[in-house]
Formats: C-alpha cells, structure tokens, sequence
C-alpha cells in the first residue's frame, strides 16, 4: 500500500463527485483501486497523524489530480478533434469540445468567458476564442467567470487569463501595471476555498488560476459589453460554489454543471453538493427563462456538458431529476438500505438517456448520492 | 452526333430545377377512421396497445400523471411534429420558392393544435450538430422518391407517441413518406427512438383537400392552475398507479396485451390474445 492508498480510506470514497474514480484513465483507475483497503480504520489514524491544514491540503491536493485525471481521461477522444463554435444568440456563444461546454460573450469592451474548458483544450481554445473575437473587437479577455471549481470547467483558467487584461486604477499612486496583467476571474467564494489552501500549505491549484475576485452571498452584478450579468449562486447544488451565469440583454443563461444534458447530476456531496439543492437550483433556472412562443426558445440555456438548450429541456430534466429523488426518499422512508434501493433500480426508465455502469458518474454513484444525500441529518 | 445530343438533353435535365413531383401544397382537413379513439377523445390511461415500447417506456408511462399538464411549464407544449399530425390536426402546406431560381427551397406546415410551424428544407442543405438545440418540430429535409415527398426529422425534443405518458426520447428520428392522390394526402411516419423502442413505430395519417378551411389562431398563456409547493411534479411512484389496471379491464384486454410490446403488434399476437383473455 502506498502512502497515497491510506489517505483515503474507502468511507470518505463514496458519494462525492470528486470521488468519480472509474474512468479508462490509468491513474484513476488505481485511485479507485486504494480506495478499497481492508484496513480503513489504520488508514484513518495515519492520516490523523498529520496535521489538519496539511491534511486539507492533500486531499484538495488529491481530489484535484483526480480531476484532473478525469478531464484527461474525458478528453482523450476529442484531443484531436476541434472546439465547435455555436452562436446562441445576442453576444453569446458557446464553445463545445473543451470537454466542459464554455460561453464566450463578445462585444466592443472586449471578451468575457464563462468557463475554461480542460487544460489540455486551452491551447484550443484560446485559439477559436481570438479567431471568434476578431471580427467583433480588438478587445482582450477582460473577464472569466468560473461556474464551479472543478478542472473540466477550469482547467485553462491560468492560461486564458494570462492572454487577458485587467483594467483597474483609482485611489493609488505608482506603478500598478502588475494588477492589468491577466483578465479578472470572477467565482463564489467556495470556488477560492477549494482551488487554494491555507498559508503554508500549497493548494491544488496554482495561484495563476485562482479567482481574482469572489463574491459571498447570492449574486454579483456587472455590466459589460452592452448588458447587465448576473452571478446567482444557488445553495449546495452541484457543488457549494457553483454561480448560474445570466446574460440579461441576450437572453442565455450558462448553468454550469447543475444543468447537464448527458448525464443525471453529478452531486459533490464532498464539495458541499445536495440532491435538494440541484432541483431547487434548476427550479431557479425555471424561475429565470421565459419561453418565447409554446414552451421553446427564449431564454437559451448553455448546459455544464451537452447540446443547447431552451426551458422545456431544462423542465424535462427537472422532471426527471424530481421523479428519482422521490422514488428514492419515499424508499427510505419504507427503510430500505442503500443496496435495496439500488437493487430497485429506481432510475431504470431513465438510464437509457442518463446512466452509465462504467465511467466516472455511474448509475450507482448518482443513486449512492442521492440516498446518501437525503439521508444525511 | 447522336451522342453529343444525349449529353446535351442529360445536361438540360441535370440542371432543372427539382420541381414537387406532386404538389403537396394546399389546405388538408384530417380524417380520423384510423385510432379515433386514441385520437379525439384520446388514449385511457395504461393503453400500450400496439406499441413497441420497453421496459423502460413502459415505467415512465405508468409513472405519468396527468396532472403534470396542470404545471404552467407544461401547458403551452404544442406536440412534437411526430405527433401533431394526431391530433385535431387540420394542415396547411404552403411552398417557398426560390423566386429566381424557381426551386423549392422548403415546404412549410402550419397545423391548428397549438400552432406548431414546421419547415421541410428542400434545399439539400444539412442537419445541424448533435450540440444544437432540439425543438418540438425538429429540424427536417426532404427530398423525391418518385411522387412520393420522404422527409427526414432530426434534434427533435423529448416528447410522447402516445398522449397518456408513453415517451419518445429526444434521439429519435422520424422518416415520413407524404404522398398525394388527388384531393387525399396520406402520411406515412416511421419513429425509431434508440431509447424507449425496440421497433420503428409506424403509422399512417390521412387528410382531404378543403380548400374553404380557415385555421384560426392558436394563443396560449399558461397560468397557475393549481397552488403546490414549489417544485412539485406530479408524478406516481412505482407500483401505485391504480388507473393501469382500469383500461383492460373496461375493454376486455388482457392485461399482457395492454402493457404493449413489439410482440402485441403483430397480427399473429391475436392468437396468443385469445387463451388469456378468457
């Protein structure tokens, strides 16, 4: 067993997206493997041993390779292919192929990204970013946006931001020309907290892809390129840092991965994730788009993974979402155990549009989650 | 000599524009003697009948309330364009023309229920990325075999086959074979759905010509039917649907035969039919 094997041992495993460990990947692979230790309890103590801020610093530091891992693993099948560009509609647009979908909103006060894709996308990306924007402003990035912390979204944080510019100045004297270098990135506070680490640990991610600027409460408002943005935070959701991105004037709305129309959602109960607080965070969605004429168009929604989509695309995942945790929680109010309800198969009509029995979000891992995730006190 | 004028008739036809066969254009009155009752008064609850669904369609459907129609986010669905053509569906066909050109570019279709506008590309342009957005229409091509206008429909969304809960998932495609003898327009619709079935689902639909038909308009503004709580989707759990049972019972049916099935489709079902019915 190697150092890394006891770090985890198998009941801090389960449940949380961060912990999605069956991917082709090789490294994951073997995370999933160490995870399996007959001697969980050993391993607990040895990781006790260390103290607390090093502790949280390793298993950031950990979960974030896993991340990582995963995005590499996702992303191996499309490392040759292109970032497809899709013009959603008003100054937005979004990019698909990055693994995690992106929007780009471009206008005369330059360019702003919601997301940054999987690192080894960026170079690509910030390709199909420059040629998109060429034509509309001879503007930088100005802003990135992060919707959650994890790397398939924000992976090409450091990057991306390097090839922006900050303007800033006011009340000070001297040269500031080191706070224009890169654009500004915006997220949760809880976005900070998961990619950066106390003093004296080194966080999971380098300090380059930090946010330059988070927001505590529900929402952070700016105006740019013409229209008003908005960062809505949702409580426990995906995570508990995510920020649904609205643009007001054109209309769309980038969900993150609380929307997502490949799999069902993906909870990171580690990362504060809930089952609760993805269906009310997709009500909320509900709440924001208006439909143009009979249930489409409107207010367009750019989903975490997956194609474009309107209201009624969210509203049938909403459905479908609200269904399953029901059939769940009426499970466990019967008593069931977890394998019971697994062995119910209470998502069978769905799992031919959602589930998976391989890959890093199981069928499994999403019942896991939500029966861990209402039975928690 | 003879050849040269070969070459030159093949290359005056090459270049005709690609006229309608037989122009499917005008206003088209529904018949309704294939499923009224399935149609009009519209399908009981728990009737798969003739269906080639799953196991998966078939939990969804026994899951479906209809009180889900009661959610404003649900009111205003008009029925996808594998459906629409079901319902009280009284058609329009109208052709856009390249003015200069004078080729089709597209047929478009207006039918009453909730208004749903469709267009038929005639163009030979492509079907969008799989990363597009689906509409409740889909986006579709056509083309000539013959006299006879097949079209095929893609990014459709998520919808039903039948109107009491069985789904059609937002994969399938449709393949539709349109054909006009005189005043009678018969469609032929074929939907394969990766998902829910385990056939393609074939069905035929007929209209006659009635040139005096006025389709009026069709607004909808949804409005709060019924107070719940926030985030509520009315739903039956599994195993508690007590209405499945009212269908078979009410019409004789074994109770197999109404959980539908590729198997019930067939005519040689009857035979099996027959010893559990008794």
């Amino acid at each position: 067993m190697s150092d890394r094997q006891v770090l985890f041992p198998s009941s801090q495993r389960r449940g949380g997206c961060a912990e999605r460990s069956e991917g082709a990947d090789g490294v994951v692979s073997s995370a999933t493997h160490f995870g399996r230790t007959d001697h969980p309890g050993a391993s607990a103590w040895r990781l006790s041993r260390l103290p607390s801020s090093a502790r949280r610093g390793i298993r950031a530091v950990f979960y974030s390779l896993l991340w990582l891992g995963l995005s590499t693993g996702l992303i191996r099948a499309q490392q040759n292919s292109e970032i497809h560009v899709l013009h959603v509609q008003g100054n937005v647009y979004m990019l698909v192929g990055a693994v995690g979908n992106i929007a780009v909103q471009a206008g005369n006060d330059g360019v702003l990204l919601v997301d940054t894709g999987a690192a080894q996308m960026t170079d690509q990306v910030l390709a199909t970013v420059k040629q998109l924007a060429k034509p509309i402003t001879n503007r930088p990035i100005r802003y990135i946006i992060n919707t959650h912390f994890h790397p398939d979204h924000t992976a090409g944080n450091e990057k991306l931001r390097a090839a922006g510019t900050t303007i800033t100045g006011g009340n000070v004297a001297g040269n500031i020309s080191d706070a224009t270098e890169g654009a500004a990135l915006f997220a949760h506070e809880n976005v900070m907290k998961r990619m950066s680490a106390p003093t004296g640990s080194e966080g999971p991610r380098p300090s380059g892809a930090w946010p330059t600027d988070t927001y505590f409460g529900d929402k952070k408002e700016f105006f740019f390129n013409g229209e008003a943005i908005q960062l809505l935070h949702p409580n426990s959701a995906h995570t508990d840092g995510d920020s649904i991105v609205f643009f007001r004037r054109s209309d769309v709305i980038s969900a993150g991965d609380i929307f997502m129309t490949t799999s069902y959602p993906i909870i990171d109960l580690r990362n504060g994730g809930s089952i609760n607080g993805v269906i009310d965070a997709l009500n909320f969605i509900l709440d924001l788009t208006i439909p143009a004429e009979k249930q489409e168009g409107g207010t367009m929604v750019i989903p975490g993974h997956g194609r474009l989509s309107d209201e009624a695309d969210v509203v049938e995942y909403r459905d479908m979402v609200t269904i399953i945790r029901d059939r769940i929680r009426d499970m466990i109010k019967k008593g069931m155990t977890l394998e019971q309800v697994k062995a119910a198969k209470p998502t069978r009509d769905y799992d031919p549009i959602y589930g998976s029995t391989s890959g890093f979000w199981t069928t499994d891992m999403f019942v896991e989650a939500v029966y861990k995730s209402l039975s928690a006190k | 000599m003879r050849f040269r004028l070969l070459v030159g008739l093949a290359t005056v036809m090459l270049t005709l524009p690609a006229f309608a066969q037989v122009d499917p254009s005008g206003e088209w009155a529904p018949r309704f003697h294939e499923d009224q009752p399935e149609r009009i008064p519209g399908p009981e609850i728990g009737d798969y009948l003739g269906l080639p669904i799953n196991d998966a369609a078939r939990l969804r459907a026994d899951s479906w309330d209809a009180s889900l129609l009661t959610l404003p986010e649900h009111q205003c669905k008009p029925h996808p364009a594998d459906y629409s053509p079901r319902g009280p569906a009284n058609l329009r066909i109208t052709k856009e023309v390249d003015k200069e050109s004078q080729e089709i570019i597209a047929f478009h279709t207006h039918i009453s229920w909730q208004a749903p506008e469709r267009t038929i590309w005639m163009d030979g342009r492509e079907h969008p990325p799989d990363y597009a957005a689906h509409t409740w229409q889909g986006f579709s091509t056509g083309k000539w075999e013959g006299d006879t206008l097949t079209v095929t429909t893609t990014h459709l969304k998520a919808g039903w086959i039948r109107r009491n809960g069985v789904p059609r998932s937002d994969r399938a495609t449709l393949t539709e074979h349109w054909i006009r003898h005189g005043d009678y327009l018969t469609l032929i619709s074929i939907i394969n759905d990766p998902v829910y079935l385990t056939e393609p689902f074939i069905r035929t639909t007929n209209w006659i010509l009635d040139p005096r038909q006025q389709i009026t308009p069709y607004p909808c503004d949804a409005v709060v039917e019924i107070e719940r709580p926030k985030g509520t989707v009315p739903h039956h759990l599994p195993g508690t649907n007590k209405f499945l049972s009212e269908f078979p019972k009410k019409y004789g049916i074994p109770e197999t035969a109404a959980r539908g099935g590729a198997e019930t489709t067939y005519p040689e079902y009857q035979t099996k039919m027959r010893p559990a019915a008794k």
